[in-house]
């Protein structure tokens, strides 16, 4: 399946719904449209892989990159993950321990202790 | 025994056929329907891994990949890099995983690597029996 990104604002947070495959030929684009959040002034970005049915590590790197570089302006990031396989990835790699991971958007922002939280 | 061949220019896009093609393999040759996720994930990263360094050194030969099913389903991924570039991985620990100097490329090829050995259980990584290149050999049981 095709990558697919949908973004929305949930007051001041800005939420991107990701679908489909993110690989290293997909990555580029979610890290394109990232960027352009951040550039554009979004400072709580969560990340919603509900719909996402592939994750590898060329995706990882892009999450990881944005959660630099949205720490490095005093902003924050989330990413909202209930699925199992998906979540073992994030514990094999170690990066559970790096990201806030949530089970639910609403947790996700209610969990944002930054200042931007519900 | 069946073997099946699949060699493919060293371009992002074919990353997807090749999970696609190692999966539907994986099922033929009775690989558990639970194992076939981490198979898909597997060859997606050994491939993954291929095509950047073909890149790296600006290599046009095509990345082999090899699946054949005598007794236990076995893929093989093979690179035409220089071995230096192929063999020295490493898992990062956590700590070091959202470290600001780490660059994107050094992250991407540690939680690659930790990936496939997270998820295979019975993985290699070796020079090529000839010429340039490393191997990465995976392995995975099937039913009889």
């Amino acid at each position: 399946m095709e990558l697919s990104l949908a973004t929305r604002a949930v007051g001041e947070h800005t939420v991107l719904e990701v679908g489909g495959e993110v690989d290293v030929y997909t990555a580029p684009r979610l890290r394109e449209r990232l960027l352009e959040l951040i550039d554009g002034g979004a400072r709580h970005v969560v990340v919603d892989l509900g719909r996402v049915d592939f994750l590898d590590s060329t995706g990882l790197g892009v999450l990881v990159g944005a959660l630099k570089r949205l720490r490095a302006a005093g902003g924050s990031f989330a990413l909202v993950c209930d699925k199992e396989p998906l979540l073992k990835i994030f514990r094999i790699t170690a990066l559970d321990q790096v990201f806030p991971l949530h089970p639910t958007v609403d947790a996700a922002i209610a969990a944002d202790s930054t200042g931007a939280g519900a | 025994m069946a073997t099946v061949r699949l060699s493919f220019s060293p371009a992002p896009v074919h990353v997807r056929t090749a999970r696609l093609v190692g999966v539907a393999v994986a099922r033929r040759a009775g690989v558990r329907e639970d194992l076939l996720d981490e198979v898909r994930l597997a060859i997606g990263e050994a491939c993954t891994r291929a095509v950047a360094l073909h890149r790296q050194y600006g290599l046009h030969d095509p990345v082999l990949m090899e699946m054949s099913d005598s007794g236990q389903y076995a893929v093989r991924v093979v690179d035409r890099a220089p071995i230096e570039a192929g063999i020295g991985l490493a898992a990062l620990p956590p700590d070091e995983l959202a470290n600001e100097s780490l660059t994107d490329e050094a992250l991407t090829t540690g939680v690659g690597f930790a990936l496939l050995a997270g998820f295979v259980e019975d993985l290699q990584v070796r020079p090529v029996d000839e010429g340039v290149g490393t191997e990465v050999r995976m392995v995975w049981p099937v039913r009889r």
